[in-house]
């Protein structure tokens, strides 16, 4: 059943994407100011969406997990967080390639692309310390704390790079301004959708290699505890 | 609640006399801050403009790097003998082990910290007494945090291979807002920069903000992960 | 009312389960030799009853209280593998701690009394670090014993003590006993258990597989409980 779902979603996200893409590079006119290099916001913008989806997910796991010490919790928590780390990678290098395309540098210390790196890095250690803890309920209890307190972090990023000592470059946001053209809402809303229906997918194979790992460790303590 | 306090009180001076009695992390990160300073000094070859500009950066990181030095050893400090075990099972709650722990470690890292002060300001020639009040208020804070953050990193990373390596794989990340107000705040009181002045409310206002956040947090949730 | 309660205790380490159910009564004043195996699961419950490590599944209650409560924790003592006092404290400084966490109304009064009773007065002011084995090993059972309490768990008391230590804590034991305190100890060494035990409980593969009064046979034999009771090799 999972299989067939895991399939379903990874096949639907393909498809959705490959359309999209179809219409990025077919249908849509260049933009007016930035040229060709514009359409990479459809992947840009999505992923990091996606990616705070995907962590909130987690950190409701790991509140879960505290709450309940059911390992089911610990496995959505890690499969969330490493599909949301990927996706925020996937954010700065998309983010890095247009603004070597328009401002002519790969990186710019700018207000979001430094919360957004930071938020990369809380979450890259978390993916680090977790296999250094050998034993599962400890190596689960630590991850949901670390989950939570980097969670915790990011609002106050947000407040930080606000602070009047920290400059800004980054354009400002088009879906809180909302002078997104019309023609470009579909594919703007279908690329959302289609790393959603992707990442998730994901979250599934991994969620199973996560239970299949803990029967081994679990098969493997029966074999040599007695 | 009381009996909880007196707990924190008791494990705080705990620590504080086994550690002023051996030393050993309060020497580590006092010669390590000191010769990061030296380091620095030789990294960079500064005007005295771009100095002032850069130095309340300077000051954090190497308070940072002393920081992760202190807090490393407050959980390991009970690893001989399963010390913890016993503090576990005593009738002390989790929150007050983690207080006493993260006083502790509070008031060793402002020792560090207000003694590597005049080197820095000797090394780098930055006049930093001219408004002493604010300055203590902004070490207080940011200590207080990598302190809370550090201690409740300690306690995850305990039992851990690499625990040394892991702490600050962690907690670097962690700190940046808390660091980013610090160093806005330390720049501008040795800079003197009348709008970077007025522009520090908001910046003590985050740094509050991140306490509060956290040491809430910890408080809470540190029973937990003793606990497992 | 009994001293140890532990109902359907479940202990996982991820999936694998290291308590698989076990139940425990201990009737207040007995003194309880935990058998079994290595990683029968002695010392995950004994973790389990000091508040060291939380069950998967099931209650445990200490003294009619939640095991997890300060006034249960306040009245039970607890000695583990580990000594469990600080290298740089003196003798004494330790025991203070131990009474400041016990909220115990004069620590420095008790900890000189529990130095007494095990025979280290004279060396009070000594660091621990600088003690033998034996000393420290007494200065553990001091602590454990500082404010005594009415239900002792003890992981494997003898292991590793030397003569002396091993008289000093039956002294403590037998006067614990004597003033209606409750104990339960895990032991390999069935014939030094079998002096003090009351009751006997035997671990198996995270099961208690029994669990009664010490019996005249069990003395004179030891390998009576594993043949009779035991999962078969």
């Amino acid at each position: 059943m999972r299989e067939k779902l895991t399939y379903a979603l990874g096949i639907l996200g393909t498809l959705v994407m490959l359309f999209n893409l179809n219409t990025i590079f077919g249908d849509l006119p260049d933009e007016a100011m930035q040229g060709t290099i514009f359409r990479i916001i459809f992947i840009h913008v999505p992923a990091a969406i996606n990616a705070d989806i995907f962590l909130f997910a987690a950190l409701c796991a790991s509140v879960a997990f505290l709450a309940k010490k059911n390992f089911l919790y610990d496995s959505i928590s890690v499969a969330c967080i490493e599909v949301a780390t990927m996706l925020l990678l996937l954010n700065l290098v998309t983010g890095s390639i247009w603004g070597r395309n328009q401002w002519g540098i790969w990186w710019a210390w700018d207000l979001r692309m430094t919360s957004q790196l930071m938020c990369f890095l809380l979450y890259l250690g978390y993916l680090l310390v977790r296999p250094a803890i050998a034993e599962p309920t400890q190596r689960a209890t630590m991850s949901a704390f670390i989950s939570i307190f980097a969670f915790a972090d990011v609002p106050l990023v947000l407040m930080a790079i606000r602070l009047p000592n920290v400059k800004t470059q980054h354009p400002g946001p088009v879906l809180e301004t909302g002078n997104l053209a019309p023609v470009y809402q579909g594919p703007f809303a279908l690329g959302i959708l289609a790393l959603f229906l992707l990442g998730t997918a994901l979250v599934l194979v991994r969620l199973h290699q996560e239970t299949s790992r803990r029967e081994i460790d679990s098969l493997r303590r029966e074999l040599h505890s007695f | 609640m009381r009996a909880g306090f007196a707990a924190a009180f008791a494990i705080a001076r705990k620590d504080l006399q086994t550690e002023l009695r051996t030393r050993e992390s309060l020497t580590a990160s006092l010669s390590f801050s000191l010769v990061i300073l030296v380091l620095f000094s030789f990294a960079f070859d500064l005007g005295r403009e771009e100095l002032y500009a850069i130095s309340g950066g300077l000051l954090w990181l190497v308070y940072s790097f002393a920081g992760a030095l202190i807090v490393n050893r407050s959980f390991a400090r009970e690893l001989p003998n399963d010390c913890l075990d016993v503090l576990v099972s005593s009738p002390a709650p989790g929150w007050a082990i983690f207080l006493g722990k993260t006083v502790a470690a509070f008031f060793l890292l402002l020792i560090v910290e207000l003694v590597s002060l005049p080197f820095f300001g000797l090394f780098y020639n930055i006049s930093w007494w001219q408004s002493p009040g604010t300055l203590l208020l902004v070490i207080f804070l940011a200590t207080w945090g990598i302190a809370v953050v550090g201690v409740a990193f300690s306690a995850v990373t305990v039992n851990i291979r690499l625990r040394e390596l892991m702490l600050p794989v962690l907690l670097y990340p962690m700190l940046i807002p808390l660091l980013l107000g610090a160093i806005g705040t330390t720049t501008a009181l040795f800079t003197r920069d009348p709008e970077a002045l007025k522009s520090m409310g908001s910046s003590i206002q985050l740094m509050i903000v991140f306490n509060l956040i956290y040491t809430s947090l910890s408080l809470y949730i540190v029973e937990f992960i003793l606990i497992v | 009312m009994h001293a140890v309660e532990a109902e359907n205790v479940w202990k996982y380490f991820g999936d694998y389960p290291a308590l698989r159910g076990a139940s425990l009564q201990v009737n207040k004043g007995a003194c309880l030799a935990l058998l079994g195996r290595n990683g029968a699961g002695k010392t995950t419950l004994l973790r389990i009853l000091a508040n060291l490590s939380r069950p998967g599944k099931g209650e445990v209650r200490l003294l009619g209280l939640a095991s997890h409560t300060p006034e249960a924790r306040r009245r039970i003592g607890y000695l583990g593998h580990g000594i469990g006092v600080y290298d740089d404290l003196s003798a004494v400084e330790n025991l203070i701690l131990f009474g400041q966490l016990l909220n115990l109304d004069n620590p420095r009064e008790t900890a000189l009394n529990a130095l007494e009773r095990v025979g280290l007065s004279r060396v009070k002011d000594g660091l621990a670090r600088e003690f033998s084995r034996g000393m420290r090993q007494r200065l553990a059972v001091a602590r454990a014993f500082l404010h005594d309490p009415e239900l002792l768990i003890l992981d494997e008391p003898f292991t590793s003590l030397d003569d002396r230590a091993v008289a000093v804590l039956q002294k403590l034991l037998q006067d614990a006993q004597s003033r209606g305190a409750t104990i339960i100890m895990s032991t390999h060494q069935i014939r030094e258990a079998m002096e003090l035990a009351t009751d006997v409980a035997l671990l198996e593969r995270g099961k208690v597989a029994f669990a009664g009064p010490q019996t005249v046979v069990m003395l004179a034999d030891p390998g009576w409980l594993y043949r009779n009771h035991g999962a078969p090799e």
